[in-house]
């Protein structure tokens, strides 16, 4: 396996993914010799993982049971380490989409943070293309690289340890995008230009401030950028119910069936075991907003350079 | 694969998208071909050469011109008002009649020039605030300094073009949805996707720019034949189509029951007659999708196509005498586009009946159900699939029915909403008006289903999930 290919059956050193409900899973690295604890008991790599096929059903030590899936972009960024906050998947496939990337483009990243959007660009720019992604924080720039060479894909990318406000990209003329998650986005409009192939390239920064915003399209304006357009994506999750609703006694059951408020021929035209009228309940499958959701996570501003 | 990345030139013959302001339209680059787009007309003979993003202007006679740098029409008096209290609209603020502004765009007087004009003669410019005189400005500007950059397709503007003049022909599929697709689909380099769509073509040409050449693909298609309008305008090389393939849905059922052989095709001769119509039948469909009832029509035919037919009826009528012999010909040429063609459909079955496709994609007029409950049995296990539908009714019933089938987890109905900003210094604020409505996704990966045990672990699986859907925490929530 590889984050950015897809393999049949899980081998020694992949990162698989141990899913065991409805948005509880975690990551684990598959090692001969080695066990991973679950609620459901012992999961033993060299007997129950390693040769197995990617997406089979696991019996743990305690009877219960988990799936083992195939690592992806989405289900690491719903399970990578924090070590910083990090972009979801719905910020990501809007970006990945308005900064056109494809197989073989150029991109650059600052900062790299847990690296959760990279691992999505470094998929979606493989074989061909190439990530150069600059993180200022040692440590976390040294994480970075030891989670891409452990996922496959160190030849896709390259971890640069600098500011990059100050220091840029580390490259010039090469970039068909350029991406900016950091605080003071402004400050490296200019190295995102250089960056940028002389031909011209796409943008995109994103900030959770409107301040910032407006800084950074300031600072884009006055670098020649164009089609500046600043959008926010929100994602709404939907819970499937069946919810059955009491139908009120009005005293008229009595007097006359067909006069329950239900029009009779329209209830049997109707899906008709969804109403039940003799326990005075009507049912029917809804999709139920979560009762909390993300409001808020950033803005994100395109533009391009021509 | 790169080719065409920024800083390409425009050629002759290539598929462009004109762009004024934020409305876009699909076209192929021809010489003394007559364009009209937003009640301009003129010709695309004097862009090419040009590298894709220039601007150009409309010169008389239709002439395309590149714009030279960006001149700010500052108005030298920096007067302004500071509040709108003695402002009164009595119509009579513009001392330029309608018959004055015509007599100046017929003598070709720049847009640039009209718009000074226009502020010259406004009585109360002076008196408004330094902000309304922007967008003044702006607003008349949009009017009469039409600029438009020819720019290279993409996926990000084909979808934003599809979704504003022709949501219709793609199921009201907001391009922001269709990222989240490309995105919980993992579409990549080396996959091996199917697609089923009913979006003319725009959902495959999104996949195919993701995969960008490399693996394959197979287009599902209903009827006699798959649509893609929408594909041909991304400009795709050759080598793109060479792993395109396409099955016909209505053979789906005999390929997973096994009875789907080569000898259960046509023969020969009937396949000739099928193949015209099929041929027919693909026409009216198209003229199905056209009868939207669009004001105008958007998109470009394409203008090769329409040629070819064309000739192709004017030598009918010249060449009387020669028709018997041609016909003969043709007949042959037919045979062999029919065993190419079977050829073809050959090899997309044995594709699908590997049953270890890298992922699912469906967009369609359909309902979900069917086409998932069948086309997910050519699926590996742990492959992503996603189902969009215009509507969230049926990808309830469709949740409801892969929940009873089992061989899924991590099934996720959600919604994106969209919204755009005005970002200017003191003046920053959503937009007035944004999307009601870019449809409904239906996600998930496969499992390994385990047969023996099929109708036990279905059960068992809704008792494991349903609970735990309940006391999701926000922090679990994938954004």
């Amino acid at each position: 396996m590889s984050f950015v290919e897809y393999g049949d059956t899980i081998k020694d050193g992949d990162t698989a993914i141990v899913f065991l409900g409805h948005e509880s899973m975690f990551p684990v690295k598959v090692q001969h010799g080695t066990v991973t604890q679950t609620k459901y008991g012992v999961i033993r790599h060299s007997t129950d993982l390693i040769g197995k096929k990617y997406g089979s059903k696991v019996t743990c030590s305690k009877g219960g049971w988990v799936f083992i899936l195939h690592p992806t972009p989405e289900l690491w960024t719903m399970n990578l380490p924090h070590r910083t906050q990090i972009l979801y998947s719905t910020d990501i496939s809007i970006i990945t989409m308005m900064l056109e990337l494809k197989p073989g483009s150029i991109v650059c990243e600052s900062g790299t943070g847990s690296g959760s959007l990279s691992h999505a660009l470094i998929r979606t720019v493989a074989p061909t293309g190439h990530l150069y992604t600059v993180e200022f924080h040692q440590q976390r720039a040294e994480k970075a690289r030891e989670e891409f060479r452990e996922h496959g894909v160190e030849h896709l990318v390259t971890v640069t340890n600098q500011d990059v406000c100050k220091n840029g990209f580390g490259v010039s003329n090469i970039a068909d995008a350029v991406f900016l998650d950091i605080p003071s986005p402004w400050e490296a409009i200019g190295h995102a230009k250089s960056a940028l192939k002389a031909e011209g390239g796409r943008i995109c920064s994103f900030s959770p401030c409107i301040e910032q915003v407006q800084r950074t399209c300031l600072a884009m304006e006055e670098y020649g950028f164009t089609e500046i357009n600043t959008l926010e994506i929100l994602l709404r999750v939907y819970n499937v119910k069946t919810i059955s609703l009491q139908i009120p006694d009005l005293g008229k059951a009595a007097e006359d069936n067909s006069s329950t408020g239900f029009d009779s021929s329209n209830a049997s035209h109707q899906a008709s075991p969804c109403t039940n009228l003799q326990q005075g309940t009507v049912q029917f499958k809804s999709g139920v907003p979560l009762r909390e959701v993300v409001g808020h996570t950033g803005y994100l501003t395109f533009a391009t350079k021509n | 694969a790169m080719e065409g990345g920024p800083g390409a030139r425009i050629r002759e013959g290539d598929c462009a998208v004109l762009k004024r302001d934020e409305v876009f339209k699909a076209v192929s680059v021809l010489r003394r071909r007559k364009i009209i787009f937003e009640k301009q007309w003129f010709y695309l003979d004097n862009a090419i050469g040009h590298i894709y993003g220039t601007m150009f202007e409309v010169t008389s006679g239709g002439n395309l011109q590149p714009k030279q740098g960006v001149e700010e029409t500052t108005t030298e008096t920096k007067e302004a008002g500071t509040d709108n209290r003695n402002i009164v609209d009595d119509g009579k603020s513009q001392k330029l009649t309608h018959d004055d502004i015509k007599a100046l765009k017929d003598k070709g007087i720049k847009g640039q020039e009209i718009v000074q004009q226009l502020i010259e003669n406004s009585t109360t410019f002076r008196d408004k605030t330094e902000f309304a005189q922007d967008k003044y400005i702006k607003k008349k500007k949009k009017k009469y300094e039409a600029v438009i950059t020819i720019v290279k397709p993409s996926t990000r503007i084909l979808s934003t073009m599809y979704y504003a003049r022709e949501p219709g022909k793609i199921n009201h599929l907001r391009y922001d949805t269709l990222a989240q697709m490309l995105t919980l689909g993992n579409i990549h380099a080396g996959n091996k996707m199917i697609v089923m769509e009913t979006c003319a073509g725009l959902v495959l040409g999104a996949v195919m720019e993701r995969m960008g050449g490399y693996g394959s693909i197979i287009q599902m298609y209903p009827g006699g034949g798959p649509v893609r309008a929408a594909t041909s305008c991304f400009g795709f090389p050759k080598a793109f189509f060479d792993k395109l393939h396409e099955f016909p849905l209505s053979k789906v059922q005999s390929l997973l029951s096994g009875t789907f052989t080569t000898e259960t095709l046509p023969a020969e001769e009937n396949a000739l007659l099928e193949e015209e119509s099929n041929g027919l039948s693909e026409e009216k469909q198209r003229q199905e999708t056209e009868e939207e009832p669009a004001a105008e029509t958007p998109m470009e035919t394409n203008p090769a196509e329409e040629q070819d037919t064309m000739d192709m009826s004017a030598e009918d009528g010249e060449f009387k005498e020669n028709k018997e012999k041609e016909n003969k010909e043709n007949v042959r040429e037919k045979q062999i586009k029919q065993w190419e063609r079977r050829k073809k459909l050959k090899e997309a079955a044995a594709l699908l009946g590997e049953k270890n496709a890298d992922g699912l994609i469906v967009a369609s007029k359909f309902h979900p159900t069917p086409l998932l409950l069948s086309l997910l049995e050519f699926v590996a296990p742990s492959r992503p699939f996603v189902v969009y539908c215009q509507y969230k009714e049926p990808l309830l019933e469709c949740y409801t029915k892969l929940r009873e089938r089992g061989g899924v987890i991590n099934l996720k109905l959600s919604e994106s909403w969209l919204r755009n900003y005005q970002v200017l210094p003191d003046r920053s604020h959503p937009k007035l008006t944004m999307s009601g409505g870019g449809g409904y996704l239906l996600s998930g990966i496969t499992v390994l289903l385990e047969k023996g045990r099929a109708e036990g672990s279905d059960s068992e699986a809704l008792k494991v999930e349903e609970p735990a859907a309940k006391r999701c925490k926000l922090q679990h929530l994938p954004c």
